[in-house]
Formats: structure tokens, sequence, C-alpha cells
């Protein structure tokens, strides 16, 4: 075969298997953000219309079923619950974690490799082994139904996977910087601070964002141990209420409107820095 | 070693030795000047840090994960109802329950359809769509293998899942699947398949299928931009080399970026498998009361509805033995020597 019939030849199969490409790429697209957008419509549209005809587009914008779910359904609250116990959780996941990490990545002594391997054996054990028995030392520290305490265990079931992300992050920091730091003077304390944070930052940024999606969006954890007021609810918890509400008062117009509210902000954030996300998130199965 | 330091250490005057372990509570700045140029500081300086930077995580660890994970083989052996203090220590009686309980049973088979099917078509599926992003696009005549135009809007579309709670991903799938108004009933009725409508989709027996495509549906996005990372680290030459030998892309498929990408592969397997051992959210909020159980909704339930705080410990060994076996089995089966490129 000539080199020009070669060419020619992978141009076809190229093409055909472009057109083909295309075609079920497309249908995914369709699939994956279908649903989305489908709810996103439908908090648009009057209980009455949706009942009635469920594909319909919306003839006028109702915005009562936003000021319904925010107000009455309550997902304003519940996105504070929210934010409030992902301003601690997150906060201290990261110092603590890096922390950790830090003395373990670059730090010889006694027992290094034990407790190194005592945070990573975390990441083996399902967390529903240990929910009865947390459920009743929560109780017992008056920590239930708290957020303090939700804070605490989301920072406790955080620390494996980000101890083991950022142990092998730090190892690869260049040994020189922290050398050169303490025969300047400075104590481990500020070289940790002031030096090596610095230099983590694009690891901290990745553990970042996965932990941060990972407990903005926990659900198993908060439906255990956090349910006594239902006005304490987080954020996931609090739609599955909405829903089994919605369901009883025959209103989806506001149960679609609080999905689209709970949904819209991760989404934006999201396309804004899907690198990072997108980088942070797969760093999860690579163990 | 160990024991010429402890020698020093019985020799030091007591004043010294009370500096010493006062500096160890201090902060630098406030340590005394006296000890600071003691030529012992710098080890003392070296393990104040890592005991103070190591025991706050630690005690948390300690008290919230390990300590409930070792507790949970206890009263897994007690017939705890958990509303009060007093148990007595049971054997093995719990586990002889288990082994005879019927709904138990039910729920660890649907918990290992989920454990062996969902990460076969999610795999499949995210292996498929970024071979196409990655190689499925239009040859130019100075690239062997080409992405499709508009390979990161696919990728970003596809992630879209994965950024979302599975709490709110059940809700809305309880909507779609809903027999009142629901989408998939209206769509298959729009396009004449009015015979597959269901009157209840996640009532009955096709709950499992149904929460298997929602599990899919989530997670496949997150494997196409995982094995498209996987595939763009592949040399250009290794594809350049089998094209020239012939190959064509199903062959290139399977010959070169299958086995390259073999090491993602299986860790994504282990990752979805767990994951489908979860389903908690799902099968919680999408199924119906008394519908389908998998191994932790039962658990849930055994431990915070019926008061069985024994028993529901003893189910969750049980379940933390299937993760055991699967993840150590999917290490050794698919180990194989790790190719260097």
């Amino acid at each position: 075969m000539s080199e020009q019939q070669h060419r020619e030849a992978g141009e076809r199969t190229g093409g055909v298997l472009n057109v083909f490409a295309h075609s079920f790429l497309v249908v995914w697209v369709i699939l994956a953000a279908g649903p989305l957008i489908w709810v996103v419509i439908s908090s648009l549209r009057p209980h009455a219309d949706l009942v009635s005809d469920p594909f319909g587009l919306p003839t006028g914008l109702e915005w009562d079923n936003f000021t319904n779910a925010w107000t009455n359904a309550d997902i304003g609250r519940y996105t504070m619950n929210s934010l409030i116990i992902l301003a601690g959780s997150l906060t201290g996941t990261m110092l603590l974690g890096s922390m950790a990490a830090y003395v373990l990545a670059r730090f010889t002594f006694r027992g290094n490799r034990l407790i190194h391997l005592l945070f990573v054996g975390g990441m083996m054990f399902p967390v529903f082994l240990a929910l009865v028995p947390l459920f009743f030392i929560l109780n017992n520290f008056g920590l239930l139904n708290t957020r303090q305490g939700l804070i605490i265990v989301y920072i406790a079931y955080s620390l494996p996977f980000t101890i083991f992300f950022l142990v092998s992050f730090f190892r690869t920091l260049p040994t020189g910087v922290q050398e050169a730091a303490t025969l300047d003077g400075a104590s481990h304390t500020r070289t940790f601070f002031q030096i090596m944070m610095p230099m983590a930052q694009p690891g901290l940024i990745s553990i970042g964002i996965f932990n941060f999606l990972g407990q903005w969006n926990q659900f198993v954890l908060p439906r255990v141990l956090n349910i006594g007021d239902p006005d304490d609810a987080v954020l996931p918890q609090g739609l599955a209420a909405l829903m089994v509400q919605q369901g009883y008062e025959g209103d989806w117009g506001a149960l679609y409107a609080g999905v689209t509210m709970a949904m819209l902000p991760v989404l934006v954030v999201y396309i804004t820095f899907q690198r990072q996300v997108q980088t942070g998130l797969t760093a999860g199965a690579v163990r | 070693m160990e024991v010429r330091k402890e020698r020093e250490a019985a020799s030091l005057p007591p004043t010294t030795r009370l500096h010493l372990a006062a500096a160890f509570f201090l902060p630098p700045r406030l340590t005394p000047q006296r000890v600071r140029y003691d030529r012992r500081y710098r080890t003392l300086d070296k393990y104040r840090f890592i005991t103070w930077f190591l025991s706050l995580p630690l005690l948390v660890y300690l008290l919230f994960v390990v300590s409930p994970f070792l507790q949970a083989f206890y009263y897994s052996m007690t017939d705890w109802s958990g509303f009060s203090s007093n148990y007595t220590f049971t054997g093995f009686e719990n586990y002889e329950r288990l082994w005879n309980d019927d709904k138990f049973w039910d729920a660890m088979g649907n918990s290992l359809v989920l454990l062996v099917l969902a990460p076969v078509i999610t795999l499949s599926l995210g292996l498929f769509f970024a071979y196409m992003v990655n190689a499925g696009g239009r040859q130019r005549s100075n690239e062997t293998v080409s992405g499709v135009f508009g390979s990161r809007f696919y990728k970003i579309v596809y992630f879209f899942p994965q950024v979302l709670s599975l709490a709110i991903i059940a809700v809305i799938f309880a909507r779609i699947y809903s027999p009142r108004s629901g989408i998939l009933n209206e769509g298959l009725g729009a396009v004449g398949l009015d015979s597959w409508r269901q009157e209840d989709w996640l009532g009955g027996d096709l709950a499992l299928w149904c929460v298997l495509a929602v599990l899919c549906w989530s997670f496949v996005g997150f494997y196409v931009v995982l094995f498209s990372a996987a595939m763009s680290s592949i040399p250009r030459e290794i594809y350049e080399a089998s094209l020239l030998d012939g190959a064509g892309r199903t062959v290139t498929f399977f010959r070169i970026t299958f086995p390259l990408t073999w090491e993602t592969i299986r860790t994504g397997w282990i990752y979805m498998g767990i994951q489908a051992l979860d389903a908690f959210a799902l099968v919680n909020v999408m199924v119906p009361e008394h519908g389908m159980d998998v191994v932790p909704t039962y658990l849930f339930e055994k431990a915070f509805r019926d008061g069985q705080a024994g028993y529901a410990t003893a189910i969750g060994v049980a379940l933390f033995l299937v993760t055991l076996v699967f993840s150590v089995l999917m290490m050794l089966v698919g180990r194989r020597d790790r190719i260097e490129y």
C-alpha cells in the first residue's frame, strides 16, 4: 500500500470513527446533563403543570417555587448549617492533616511507620462498621446532634486519606529549604507554617477540594449523628426530608427549586475551577 | 543508643532535668536561655515539635475512628440493644443469627450484585468514552491519534454528577422513577413503549437495577476523567509504532491502551467496588421503606430503628469482611509487572 493510499484509508476510518465517537459521546452528554437540566427547567414551573406534563417548558417563570423552598422548606437554613459545619471541619481537616503528614513525612523517630500505618489503615475500613459505636461515643461526650460533634467526626474520618496524600506530597519537596530555614534560626513550627505550607500549596489545594466536596456532600454521617432537631439538618439531609414532605404536600415545584439551589452553586464553582476539581477528586482513586 | 541516652539523663543534675522537662511543654521562644544553649536542646526541640504536632490529630483519630472500629468487634458479640447500658456477652450468637437471617442474605445478595456489576459497567463505559475522547478524533496528517473536537467540553459535562451529593442525585432520580408523573414512565409512553411502564419502579424487584443504573450513571464521568489522564500520559511514540505496524484502533486499544492503563483501571475498580458496597444514600433516599435493602441500609435499620445495636455491628463486621476479601482479591488477581515508560 502506497503512503498515499495508507493515509487515505486512515482518514476514512478516522472519519467513520469520528462520527461514531461523537454520536456516542453526545448521547452520554444528554444522559449526564439531561436530568439536571430537567430539574432546573421544572423548578420554574407550577406544580399543576408538572403533574399534567412533566416534559413541558415553563410558560411563565414561577419564582414562588424558589421563595417557597428557601423560606418554608428551610433550604436557606440547611445551607447555613452546612456552611458553618464545613467552615470548621475543612479548616480542622487541613490543619490537623497537614501537621501530622508533615511530621510523618519529614522526621525520623521511633513509631513513625507505625503511626503512619495506623492512619493509612483507616482507609481500609468501611465507615458502617464504626457507625454504631461512634453514635454512642458521641452520645457519651454530649456531642450527639451538635455541630461540634459533626465537625470533629468529619475531621477524624477525613484524616486517613488526607494524611496519606499529604505525606507522599511532603516527601517530594526538597529537603534543602528546610535545612536552610533551620540554619537561619527558624523554629520547626515557623518552618512548617511559613515555608513548607506555601511550598505544598498545589497538594493542599487538591486535597482541600477533595475534602470540601466530600464533606459538603456527606450524607451517611449526619443521617446517623445529626438527627435531633430537623432544623439542624445539613443540606443533603434537608433535601431528602424535603422530598418526603413535598410528597405529602404535593408541591414538586418547590422540591425542584430546592434541588436547583443546592445543585447550581456547586456546579458553577466546579465549572470555574474544573481543572483543579477534576485533579482533586481523581486524586481519590489514585491510592 | 537508647541506654546511653537514659544514663545521661539519669546523671543530670535535677534542676537541669526540670528545665528540660519544662522546656518540653513551652513554646521555643519561652524556653530558658540555659536550656537553649544546652547541647541536648536540638533533640528536645525535635521531639517537642513531633509530639505537639502529632498529638492532636492522633487523639482525634484514636478517639473517633480507631476506638469505634475496635469496639465494633466487641459489641458484635453482645446482645446490646443500644437503648440501655446493659448488655451481656453472647459470643458468636449474633453471627449464628446472621447466618440464618434471610433478610440479611437478601441484602447481601443485592450488595454483591452491585459489587460485581457496578464496577464492570461503570469502568467499561468509562474506558470506552475516555478512548473515544482521546483517540476517536479525525486523523490529522501529523498525529497518529487525536482527541475528538470538544474533548474538554465532554469531560466537563460527564463529571457533573460527581460533584453532587449522592443524596441530591437520589432525590432527582426518585422523581425520575416516580410512578406519578415521573419522566421515565412518561418518556417510555412518549416513544410508544407503554408496555414497559411500571406501576412501581422502586418498590419491587426492579429496584436493584434502578439503583445500579443510578450508581453507574453518577460515576462514569469520574472514570472518563481518570482514564483520560492515564491515557494521555502514554507516549505518542508507542501509538506511532503500532500504527506503522498496521494496527487499527481496536487492536491499538486492546494491545496498547488497555495494558498501559491497567494500574489505573485496577485501583479504579477497587474504588468503585467500595462505592458499590456503600450505596447507602441512594437506597435510603430513593427506595421506599420496606423495599429492597443493601447491607448498609439493613445495618442502619437494625441499629437505629429496631434497637439491635449488637446485631447491627455484627452486620458491620460481615460488611468489613466482604470489603477486605474484595480488596485483597483485586490486589492479587490484577497483579502484574508495572510497565515503565
